[in-house]
């Protein structure tokens, strides 16, 4: 018989908040009692979500697992499936498997300083990784949050931003290339975050995710800061159909990312992210 | 091919066929010349096989021709064996229910496979079947379609005397003898076959057919042909570390050179028996309660297949033709332990417009690594 994990589940979208003009976050509960308890996933893994008639996307999950509850999905819509899913209101139905690949470096990270460096909405998948952390505050030292958008009106969770820093040694900082009228961070690409993060050389795991451009130019900076290519890891997109391994699409070299990824340490995927075509 | 090898007398040929029908194989496919090339397609008796005819593969040209010989297996390989009957190229995965309040339920759509007897596989046939399995069936996610298909079929090998002008297997180490992965073995003289098992299945069929051992002049006559059909391939890989090679010259002129020549048509792709890449799609039913998860074989010639939403990774033919040359002769190396091509220069001669894999590649290894 198929393994459980590659038929999708119902699932039912019990909340459903507008984030920006084309980003939306769901809340999903997993309509079979047995599969919502015996469902586990892990920070910086994926679901496949399927729309009825139309197809499957990956989404990263942006929940705590442990917090046992709904699944959280945040969205930008900008293909068939997405715009179909931004279409859907609580109450209505979608296809759900997963959780899959290979997520945040939650041992690496523990009893060091860990710096989040995302951009665009290469926020959605750290935020369980953050929250995580912040659930153990005492096993991470210093913890910097570094989120950079295209356009002020662009970002997301903005209280969400403004709580975590009131927690101790936390350090955020937004930045948006354009900002908009009242816009109170810092102006310009995450690049300029970084001149005023606050990175202890020693001791530091950093995690990025958003565009690749974007993590490209942040890694030099962070070898810069003296933290070790070794504790920087990044998480990569690619288009992706099946999830496990098999359709080849998200190759790059010789990593599927949807299984061997989506998140490498940076020297194992160096070599194939920097060169055009791959 | 050992002293327990056995002599199947031309005459009785269909005695293997009935064999296979009293083991349980209703479904027996071999070889048929049809629509210009060999198919595999269902086997009534010996006779369907395409005694005298012979193939003339060039880059870009296949052709079937008559020539005169008792024999059935006297070419090298049609367009397709194995890939299509495990990995189809077009298949429901499953199936979404919508019920009238907007609930959904999935099933699967799998199908209970025919046990089936495959008659002349080459061993480059066979050699792709264990690549397919190393990536479909022995991951962490065993392809519930792919297995039970393989699992259903009894996989007769065919050693090859005959290779076409574009083969190269003797260059790849997976032919032309049939060494493994065969229920049963078997080679062509003009008098009848030799047989020998590879499983026990195989072993048991042999038992039932009850046969006389091949002589040893027999045995040495299918060596020599098969020796010589080795030594007749005058195509080669380079026999150098082709993965360190290739990533060492991502930046190669040449590239650009086949960029210009490849129409990204994807022939090669869709031909080549290891080629595993499929696009997964919906198709709704009319009335709107149900639509079917389909896979279909795709190819990363297409645009379809690096595509990002908003960019495509790899934009144009050069990139292409880059990534599908150093997948298959480079990082299948690290995926499944081996090469990805198992030189059966279907890739060469299906290709409209005659790109050769073996010329390319020593064309690239020829230019100095990049900076």
């Amino acid at each position: 018989m198929r393994e459980p994990t590659d038929l999708p589940w119902a699932a039912r979208i019990t909340s459903r908040v507008q984030e920006t003009r084309d980003i939306f976050s769901v809340k999903l509960e997993l309509v079979d009692p047995k599969i919502r308890d015996a469902y586990r996933s892990y920070p910086g893994q994926y679901n496949m979500l399927y729309l009825f008639g139309v197809g499957e996307v990956p989404i990263s999950i942006v929940s705590d697992p442990e917090d046992n509850g709904p699944l959280e999905h945040t969205i930008r819509a900008v293909g068939r499936v997405t715009h179909g899913l931004e279409r859907l209101r609580v109450g209505d139905t979608l296809g759900l498997r997963g959780p899959y690949g290979r997520g945040w470096p939650l041992q690496a990270a523990q009893g060091r300083n860990v710096v989040v460096i995302s951009g665009g909405l290469g926020c959605a998948p750290v935020v369980s990784m953050i929250r995580y952390m912040l659930r153990r505050r005492d096993d991470h030292g210093q913890i910097t949050i570094l989120q950079g958008v295209k356009h002020s009106n662009d970002l997301i969770w903005r209280r969400q931003y403004q709580e975590w820093e009131q927690i101790r040694d936390v350090q955020v900082l937004l930045a948006a290339d354009q900002g908009g009228p009242q816009w109170p961070f810092s102006v310009g690409n995450v690049t300029v975050l970084l001149e005023k993060a606050n990175i202890p050389p020693e001791d530091t795991v950093a995690v990025l995710c958003g565009p690749e451009p974007m993590m490209k130019a942040a890694i030099p900076r962070l070898l810069e800061r003296g933290v070790d290519p070794f504790h920087i890891w990044l998480s990569i997109e690619r288009n992706m159909q099946c999830g496990i391994g098999h359709c080849g699409h998200c190759q790059v070299g010789p990593h599927f990312i949807c299984q061997d990824g989506p998140v490498f340490r940076y020297p194992d995927i160096a070599d194939w992210i920097d060169r055009e075509g791959f | 091919m050992d002293e327990q090898t056995v002599f199947l007398p031309r005459a009785e040929a269909d005695r293997l066929l009935e064999a296979l029908r009293g083991a349980g194989f209703g479904r027996i496919l071999g070889p048929v010349a049809r629509e210009g090339t060999l198919l595999f397609q269902p086997l009534r008796r010996w006779d369907d096989l395409p005694a005298g005819v012979r193939d003339v593969q060039q880059p870009g040209r296949y052709r079937l021709q008559e020539q005169d010989t008792p024999r059935c297996f006297a070419w090298a390989n049609g367009p397709q064996a194995l890939k299509p009957l495990t990995f189809r190229p077009r298949e429901p995965i499953w199936r979404a229910q919508r019920s009238a309040d907007g609930q959904l339920s999935f099933q699967s759509t799998q199908e209970d496979p025919e046990p089936t007897a495959l008659i002349g596989l080459r061993a480059c046939d066979l050699a792709a079947l264990d690549l397919q399995e190393r990536h479909f069936m022995h991951g962490r996610f065993p392809d519930p379609w792919f297995r039970r298909r393989r699992e259903a079929l009894f996989l007769v090998g065919m050693s090859c005397a005959h290779p076409a002008q574009t083969c190269f297997c003797a260059s790849t180490g997976d032919g032309p003898a049939i060494s493994r992965g065969h229920d049963l073995g078997m080679a062509e003289l003009d008098e009848g076959y030799l047989l020998w098992a590879g499983t026990q299945a195989g072993k048991t069929l042999l038992e039932r057919l009850d046969l006389d051992a091949a002589t040893a002049a027999q045995r040495r006559t299918v060596e020599k042909e098969t020796h010589q059909a080795a030594m007749g391939q005058r195509r080669t890989l380079p026999g150098r570390h082709l993965k360190q090679g290739l990533y060492e010259r991502l930046q190669a002129g040449h590239w650009k050179d086949v960029g210009e020549r490849c129409l990204s048509c994807g022939n090669c792709t869709a031909v080549c028996p290891t080629c595993f890449c499929h696009m997964e799609m919906d198709e709704p039913a009319l009335g709107g309660d149900s639509s079917e998860h389909l896979r279909q074989w795709s190819s990363c010639f297409n645009a379809e297949h690096s595509f990002m939403g908003h960019f495509v990774v790899r934009s144009d033919t050069r990139l292409r033709y880059r990534q599908w040359l150093t997948h298959k002769l480079g990082s299948w190396h690290e995926q499944y332990g081996r090469s990805g091509c198992v030189g059966c220069g279907r890739c060469i001669t299906w290709c409209p417009v005659g790109i050769d894999i073996t010329a390319e590649a020593h064309a690239l290894l020829k230019e100095a690594p990049d900076a």
